[in-house]
């Protein structure tokens, strides 16, 4: 035989026994090949051989035990790959044949089973024990057996198949042993053979005939039939067809033997009335109503049903559930309730709820790969073979277990020299003797393995071969290629000669082995020969004496003849041994070294197998193939994962790759609650649009505890699907017989199968304990699977999950934490024992960031350099405009950071330098803190940017614009009365120091008092001339016209000049003469931002004011002496203040221009100064108008360049208010804003919580202090006016400063009160509220006035007349003053309405204040929108401590000490002193100011103080401030300028007085004088 | 000074507004300036400066070419706040009023040596169809209250902006001192330490 034929004969045999173990004959094989292994020495013949050629009824045992005893020789020698262990089903089973084969298999044996267990159920009989001696290997798939299980048993080997199937038949010879088998009727071999082999899928009563034929047919026939229809047809038929037809053929042969009625009772199909069905079902099933379950029913007995949306708590949108399946829910939970537990969690979870904790299994499906498909083309299926075979090459040629046994058995051999050597033998002779034999026993066993591995070796590289040749010469035939693989055989030369030398020895060391052993076998033999015969001589003689007895008694038991042939047989003689033959032998060795191994010299060949070739585009392919491609490229397929049977996840759709692959890569986590009880994927396909077919289950193992994500490998599942398809284009199909031959001969069935990668594994938790469910929900299974680590059994079932106890174990075990199988469990248990399980008690977002952190925090905040950038970036308001922070921490000065340390110091330290009184300073402190969260909530919302922040962009123009511009093209160029036209407005961002300009514009001023006449101390004051202050014009008929007559005729009454200051810088005007003066002058006052930033919310926060001052100048001849009149003047100016006006600059600002007549501020006792009045009453002018005290000056202020003033925040705040009231005023507001835009309209103001209120809630009656009250009992009018001085005097703090243009933040009285600050709406509400309280009818009037803006005024109605209050100065105007303060008059506001005004004028002079007419007035609450009552905000009623009066006088004191330092710090050139005499007197004189509210005491006080310092040129006046803190009393003290005298002997005097109101509201009274001593 | 170290670092910047190319736009001049942070201070130059008008070159490049040079020296302690030059594009529209053209803004380059940078111009939109017509009807674009604006990321959000050209600059830049105060602006930055070198591997 040569080489090359040889191999091919191998590969076929290998074909050949594949086929054989499917139990369904080897005929399919070419003649020859068959014949060749007839030839075989050894009586292996295949069972169907037996079958078919041993048809004797006689002897049934004997195939059995042919068939037992032939097995152990055949595995070691022919048959070795089959006798492998159980085939790991990864390496083998990739053959879709062989699936396919052992599906079958299964099928047979089920219902061969089922066959049988019917047997045994009709036959009650105990088994013959015939059937039991074929061995121990029977015993396991006995009768007993349970017919599923055997079904279930995946890996049944060839021989327990063949096995049951011999066994099968034996049971059908066992029924058929009994009666006796009638003439001419089939054997039962034959029966079966028929029934099996010649499968006709005709029913069961056209098989009926064939049947009959048969008995009458000849064996031979059968045969024949046999031959010609080959087995592999039989395989073709579908498994169901097999099942039938193997069952019915034995149904068939029972009723043929014995009535069939017996057996098989024939009865009409059952059949249940739908009526009774239903019964039945109502019996089983629950089926809950639809019908709406009633409230009562689902709630415990006395209680009432919550409606949490009702009770205003948060319900999610509830998912959409139809009404009727809500019944059936709740219908059946409330019948239920026991059954059924709701466990709330997502869908993955799955468990019956009550395990604590959630486990995790991470299953990932990484893809799947068909090893046979229905759309494989026949170049596929050999390319799958082909794949599969190199694989298990690869896999070999890595073990290499050839070489190993090789040089194992080169190792014993020389074992065994060494050891029959004598020289070196130390040991005693026997001991070296059994070593030896067991050395050579070894040997035996060596080589008969190592033979085995090379043979398989060699086997596989032929196939290897046999295949590619067949898948190149189909890729010939068919003109085309579908796959890329490409196998290469290289080869690798050998040296021949040693190669060959190598080769004999090889040989004659075997054959000597073998000799040897052969002897000692003889011997053996020998042996058992000898006593074998000595025993049958024995018997022989025993035999013959019998036989002499026995001879009559033959023909009584003649039955026993029967019985004894085996008695009989047992002592043959027995044959002498053979002695063995060297010749024989060394053929034996030679046939079989050259079957398995490598001729000597003959070139290695090694296959490698690549992806290299190319396939052939579609274009060139037929037709059928294309098609072939295209229905590949219509399938896809998709896995669902099924837990425990059920589905809970499925992959994505994922098409069919043209290798077959599929990739999902795909995770899923199953939290789970227990231990899986199983874990199926199931493979389904889709093709086009047409539907899904379940291709196949897929059963996974549950992993180990110590397989943990990360860790477990990807393992390979195998498939196989019985589905039949066939295709009509180039695809083979699946389950449908295919040819590759040309004629169609040597026919293929293949099922579709394959493998899915996937690796399961539990998920490990997020402290690195792996989520495993305990141990107590595993099953057996499970733990069979961990005995290897035995972990369990030592220390309980509480489980791996406990760690620790683990870690004990494993130490106390001392398991080798080297041995790798132990690798993963040690591993976990280092994880779990080394950290110690710490738990951070915090939680990091960000960590990284220590990654980033490019300096340590200390040194950030060491370096004073990185420190002061970060309090820039902070916008801290000290550094917000720092520039150029140095480069260098040793250039930053330590006294940067000093007031910035000093303010965060001062924040929590009241501070009680500035503020005397703890509790303003607590106060302060307080407003501070509010302001800087307000401050820092606008800096905030300062980075919000809206469109027009950026962008100028023109509006677009409306129809009345249009119009009106065309208006203007007729307009005249030059207008006789030009129209003031707008500035443009500048945004405060780029501009720099003197950039801005403060224009004042003093146009005149009214009534400033004048001097009076140098009374001498002599003179009494005459009683006759006007105070100055005297209130009511009820008396301009009673002044006198004489006093003008005082004043020297040369002498001008009095010569003003003003003079304004602003952040230090200081201008006047000329000066003018006479009471009523007119400057017209414009003075330009450049403005200077804080720290130069002049972004809007640094200007809004300036506090600046600019003070306008109204001095007198005052000519005195400084001419000592008379005589030197003529030749010189010498006189001295002196200035004496008269008063001012304050306007702080945010007025400015925010009005953009201040323009009108404001009162000066003038103290209540001018020294020196009286008002005159005589010349405009004499002249009749102007004497209708009701004289106001006090005098005006008319200013105009402005800016240049007009700055655009901050909005407000635009953040909306929220409310408690009615929505619907909200809306309400939004759209009262709206209708306002629309007919009068510049008219304050005011319905919601916002508290200081940052709440929106509506404003009414803010007026209530509430009781004014009972002081007050007690004052004046008897005058209303009085007691009114009081009340309001008392308003007054609490400081004036405007919110435009303190929160810098945000917003207004309205405080109750009760919190205005405490913290002793507000602005004018706070001073408004308070005294409005006072005069609800005292029975007047009172409103809050929203206007505007000067010089405060939009303000609030308190409007009362007396019994017939209306009265203006303003709040801050607790001054009244009637209604129709010209000098009220307020100029326009935009809503009223009530306690329980809001009344806006739609008057054509807002003028206070020119309005009716009759709320009651809605012609005039708007009213909020009307018919259509009713006042729904709203409670107020404020307190039930104020409460007032009494103020301390010792702590008033201490501050009286320090008031006075210091403000006289300062005034000698102003005077630092001159000697500053102090007129103790004159001190006193004015301190005695204060409390009396106090009590009279600064009226009528100037004469007396005159005429006191020229008593007491006659001597003396006295010019000075009372301050009257509320008193809120220090600095505006100093301020207030300089700017007076008192200071500024600097003749030589002058002296001061100054005195404080603080009278103390209840709540601590104090009036401070500041006296300044000084006095010159007159010559 | 010198034997103390510096304390300041300083960036001098020269170079051109070289050209611009606007496709739609003739007659077309330009104006720029610098924002840069609190910690920078120009010693030196021009902070601002507004070119002539220039018309489109005949050639098919259609180029408008200013040439308009840019010299300012730089001095700071901080590399935050970097300069940017803001150019800012104006041009007659239809009826012969400037609108703007185009605004745009880039960083000084960095590391010392000679640098040219083409910046995309745009102009905010009108934030409806009428405001555009009106805006165009009566010559008044939008704008940006300051040019500035398009140097800062701040409020961006709220703007709509179109591209319009391109302008491209010439920068040569020296920086003084850098390296003494730690700041590395590259390898080119090295030779004002250890001296010019020929770098290796030069073909002469």
């Amino acid at each position: 035989m040569n080489p090359k034929e040889e191999k091919v004969k191998i590969i076929t045999e290998e074909f050949d026994e594949n086929d054989e173990d499917a139990g369904v004959g080897g005929q399919k094989k070419t003649s020859k090949m068959a014949r060749q292994k007839r030839k075989k020495p050894l009586p292996a013949a295949g069972p169907e051989e037996m079958v078919s050629e041993n048809p004797h009824l006689g002897n049934q045992p004997e195939p059995l035990q042919e068939d037992s005893d032939t097995r152990p020789l055949s595995m070691t020698t022919r048959r070795g790959p089959r006798s492998l262990p159980p085939i790991p089903s990864a390496s083998r089973t990739g053959f879709a044949e062989f699936s396919m084969r052992e599906r079958m298999r299964e099928k047979l044996q089920a219902a061969r089973s089922k066959a049988e267990s019917t047997l045994l159920q009709e036959i009650p009989t105990p088994r013959p024990r015939r059937l039991q001696s074929p061995g121990e290997k029977e015993l396991e798939t006995e009768f007993g057996a349970e017919p599923g299980e055997e079904a279930q048993k995946t890996q049944q080997e060839d021989d327990s198949q063949s096995r049951s199937r011999v066994k099968f038949r034996d049971s059908v010879r066992k029924i058929k042993t009994k009666p006796p088998v009638p003439p001419g009727f089939p054997s039962a071999e034959e029966a079966y053979n028929f029934f099996t082999f010649n499968f006709d899928p005709e029913p069961e009563e056209s098989e009926e005939k064939p049947k009959a034929k048969n008995r009458d047919g000849t064996t031979q026939e059968e045969e024949e039939g046999e031959e010609e229809e080959p087995p592999v047809q039989g395989i073709h038929k579908t498994d169901e067809q097999l099942l039938i037809s193997a069952t019915e053929a034995e149904a068939f042969l029972w009723g043929l033997d014995h009535a069939a009625a017996d057996f098989v009772a024939v009865r009409p199909a059952d059949y249940e009335s739908a009526h009774v069905r239903l019964q039945m079902e109502k019996e089983l099933l629950f089926v809950p109503s639809r019908l709406t379950v009633p409230t009562y029913k689902k709630l415990p007995e006395n209680v009432q049903p919550r409606y949490l949306e009702d009770e205003g708590l948060y319900i999610g949108t509830r998912p959409d559930v139809p009404r009727t399946c809500q019944n059936i829910m709740e219908n059946r939970l409330l019948t239920q309730e026991p059954a059924v537990k709701y466990v709330h969690r997502s869908q993955h979870m799955i468990g019956s709820g009550d395990s604590p904790g959630n486990f995790q299994l991470d299953i990932d499906i990484s893809g799947l790969i068909f090893t046979h498909h229905p759309c494989f083309s026949r170049e596929h299926v050999l390319a799958a073979k082909l794949a599969q075979l190199y694989d298990q090459y690869l896999a070999r040629h890595q073990r290499n277990k050839a070489k190993f046994l090789t040089d194992k058995l080169q190792a014993l051999r020389n074992a065994v020299q060494t050891g029959l050597n004598p020289e070196k033998t130390h040991k005693s002779l026997d001991t070296t003797q059994k070593t030896i034999n067991e050395y050579k026993s070894e040997i035996r066993q060596t080589r008969k393995l190592r033979d085995a591995e090379q043979e398989k070796d060699r086997m596989l590289l032929k196939t290897i071969i046999k295949v590619w040749k067949e898948m190149k010469s189909l890729r010939e035939f068919q003109r085309f290629t579908n796959t890329p693989l490409k196998l290469v055989l290289r080869k690798e030369k050998v040296d021949q000669k040693a190669d060959e030398e190598a080769y004999e020895a090889e040989i004659q060391a075997e054959i000597s082995e073998l000799l040897e052993e052969h002897m000692e076998e003889h011997e053996q033999k020998m042996e058992a020969y000898r006593a074998a015969y000595q025993q049958w001589k024995a018997w022989k003689k025993a035999q013959r004496a019998k036989k002499k007895k026995k001879k009559q008694a033959v023909e009584e038991h003649p039955e026993e003849e029967m019985g004894e042939p085996y008695p009989e047989e047992d002592p043959v003689k027995p044959v002498p041994p053979e002695p063995t033959d060297q010749a024989l032998m060394e053929h034996q060795v030679r046939e079989r070294a050259a079957r398995s191994r490598r001729r000597p010299g003959e070139p290695l060949l090694v296959p490698e197998l690549s992806l290299a070739g190319s396939v052939t585009p579609n274009e060139q392919c037929p037709r059928v193939e294309v098609l072939r491609r295209e229905d590949v490229k219509r399938r896809s397929i998709y896995l669902k994962v099924i837990f425990n049977d059920k589905e809970v996840s499925r992959t994505d759709s994922r098409p069919l790759g043209a290798d077959f692959r599929v990739h999902f890569g795909q995770i899923f986590n199953l939290q789970i609650f227990n231990w899986p009880e199983s874990l199926t994927l199931q493979v389904y396909e889709t093709v086009g649009h047409s539907g899904t077919t379940l291709l196949a289950e897929v059963f996974l193992p549950i992993p180990e505890t110590t397989i943990v994500t990360g860790r477990a490998p990807i393992e390979e599942v195998e498939f196989s699907s019985n589905q039949h398809v066939t295709l009509d284009h180039e695809g083979v199909g699946s389950g449908m017989p295919f040819s590759f031959e040309a004629d169609g001969s040597n026919q293929l069935i293949l099922m579709t199968s394959g493998k899915v990668s996937n690796s399961v594994a539990w998920a490990i938790g997020e402290n690195g304990i792996p989520l495993i469910p305990p141990l107590s929900q595993q099953n057996i299974g499970f733990r069979s699977a961990l005995k290897r680590a035995d972990a369990i059994s030592s220390i309980g079932t509480s489980g791996l999950t406990d760690l620790k106890k683990l870690a004990k174990w494993a130490a106390e075990s001392k398991l080798d934490p080297n041995d790798p199988n132990n690798a993963p469990l040690m591993q976990l248990i280092s994880v779990a024992t080394s950290g110690e399980s710490y738990v951070p008690d915090f939680f990091r977002l960000e960590q990284l960031q220590q990654e980033f952190n490019f300096v340590s925090d200390e040194e950030l905040n060491r370096s004073k350099r990185f420190r002061l950038l970060c309090l820039r970036s902070q916008e801290v308001p000290e550094f917000r405009n720092y520039k150029q922070i140095p480069a260098y921490d040793r250039e930053i000065m330590e006294k940067v950071f000093q007031d910035y340390e000093k303010r965060l110091r001062d924040r929590n330290v009241i501070e009680t330098k500035d503020h005397i009184d703890p509790h303003r300073a607590m106060v302060a402190k307080y407003l501070q803190q509010v302001r800087e969260s307000v401050i820092n909530r606008f800096l905030i919302a300062k980075h919000h940017f809206l469109l027009s922040d950026l962008i100028v962009e023109e509006e677009v123009p409306n129809i009345s614009i249009l119009g009106l511009s065309l208006f203007k093209l007729a307009e005249q160029k030059r207008p006789l009365r030009p129209r003031r036209k707008g500035r443009k407005k500048v945004t405060a961002q780029n501009l720099s120091d003197g950039d801005i300009k403060v224009l004042v514009n003093i146009i005149r001023a009214y009534d400033i008092p004048v001097r009076k006449p140098t009374a001498s101390k002599f003179q009494q004051p005459s009683r006759s001339s006007r105070t100055f202050s005297e209130k009511h014009a009820a008396s301009p008929t009673t002044h006198s016209p004489t006093h003008s007559a005082d004043y020297p005729l040369g002498q001008v009454l009095v010569r003003p000049f003003v003079e304004v200051s602003f952040q230090r810088t200081i201008c006047h005007t000329t000066t003018a003469e006479g009471p009523n003066p007119s400057w017209n002058e414009e003075l330009e006052l450049p403005f200077r931002a804080p720290s130069g930033d002049y972004s809007t919310s640094s200007l809004q926060s300036v506090k600046d004011d600019v003070f306008i001052n109204i001095f007198d100048e005052v000519l005195y001849d400084v001419l000592e002496d008379d005589r030197e009149r003529g030749s010189g003047i010498h006189t001295r100016i002196e200035r004496h203040w008269l008063g001012c006006v304050k306007i702080p600059f945010s007025t400015i600002y925010f009005q953009a221009k201040i323009d009108g007549t404001f009162k000066i501020d003038i103290p209540p006792v001018l020294l020196g100064y009286s008002k005159e009045r005589s010349m405009i009453i004499e002249r009749g002018f102007d004497s209708v108008r009701s004289l106001s005290e006090g005098s005006y000056i008319t200013l105009f202020i402005t800016m240049e360049p007009q700055l655009v003033p901050g909005e407000s925040v635009r953040e909306k705040f929220d409310s408690q208010e009615d929505e619907k009231l909200l809306q309400a005023t939004e759209k009262f507001q709206a209708e306002c804003a629309l007919k009068f835009p510049h008219r304050q309209c005011l319905t919601t103001v916002t508290d200081i919580s940052g709440k929106t209120v509506f404003i009414t809630r803010y007026l209530k009656p509430l009781n004014p202090p009972q002081e007050l009250l007690e004052a004046c009992p008897n005058n209303p009018q009085a007691t009114a006016e009081l009340v309001a001085r008392y308003v007054s005097l609490i400081p004036f703090l405007p919110d435009t400063v303190s929160f810098a243009g945000i917003c207004d933040l309205w405080s109750t009285s009760d919190q205005f009160l405490d913290l002793l600050a507000g602005d004018e709406e706070e001073h408004a509400v308070l005294l409005c509220n006072y005069f609800l309280s005292l029975g007047k009818k009172a409103w809050l009037v929203m206007g505007s006035a000067i010089p405060e803006g939009p303000t609030a005024y308190v409007l009362t109605r007396e019994q017939s007349h209306y009265l203006i209050w303003n709040p801050c100065s607790g001054h009244f105007y009637g209604q129709f003053d010209t000098f009220c303060p307020l100029k326009s008059v935009g809503c009223l506001i009530g306690p329980d309405n809001i009344w806006f005004n739609i008057q054509r004028h807002d003028s206070p002079l020119r309005i009716n204040f009759d709320v009651t007419k809605p012609k005039l007035w708007k009213s909020f609450f009307s018919r259509s929108l009713l006042y729904p009552g709203l409670s107020s905000v404020q307190p039930e009623e104020l409460i007032y401590q009494r103020t301390d009066k010792a702590a008033a006088a201490e501050l009286q004191d320090r008031i006075e000490k210091i403000l006289k330092e300062k005034i000698m710090d102003w005077r630092p050139r001159h000697l500053t002193r102090w007129n103790r005499y004159c001190t006193s007197a004015l301190r005695h004189f204060l409390p009396l100011l106090e009590r009279s509210r600064g009226e009528d005491v100037e004469d007396d006080h005159r005429g006191e103080l020229l008593k007491q310092l006659g001597d003396y040129r006295f010019s000075g006046f009372p301050l009257h401030m509320p008193y809120s803190e220090l600095k505006p009393l100093i301020e207030a003290v300089y700017s007076t300028g008192v200071h500024n005298i600097d003749v030589p002997n002058v002296e001061f005097a100054l005195a404080v007085y603080i009278h103390p109101y209840p709540k601590n509201v104090l009036s401070v009274w500041i006296y300044v004088a000084s006095l010159i001593r007159n010559r | 000074m010198a034997a103390a170290g510096p304390s300041v670092f300083l960036l001098m910047v020269n170079g051109q507004v070289e050209s611009a190319q606007f496709p739609e736009y003739d007659d077309l001049y330009c104006k720029y300036c610098f924002v840069y942070g609190q910690d920078w201070a120009p010693t030196a130059g021009l902070e601002e400066g507004i070119s002539q008008i220039t018309s489109k070159s005949r050639d098919v490049r259609q180029a408008l070419v200013w040439n308009f040079p840019i010299d300012v020296t730089f001095k700071s302690t901080n590399p935050y706040g970097w300069p940017q030059i803001v150019l800012s594009v104006y041009g007659p529209d239809v009826f012969g009023n400037d609108v703007v053209r185009g605004y745009g803004a880039v960083h000084l380059p960095f590391s010392p040596g000679r640098h040219k940078r083409t910046i995309p111009m745009f102009v905010p939109e009108s934030t409806s169809k009428l405001q555009k017509f009106t805006s165009w009807f009566m010559g008044r674009r939008p704008e940006y209250t300051d040019p500035k604006v398009v140097a800062q990321g701040e409020g961006r959000e709220v703007t709509r902006v179109r591209s319009q050209g391109f302008v491209t600059l010439l920068f040569n830049v020296v920086t003084k001192d850098m390296r003494k105060l730690g700041y590395d602006t590259g390898p080119s930055d090295t030779q004002g330490v250890s001296g010019p070198s020929p770098p290796p591997g030069r073909p002469l």
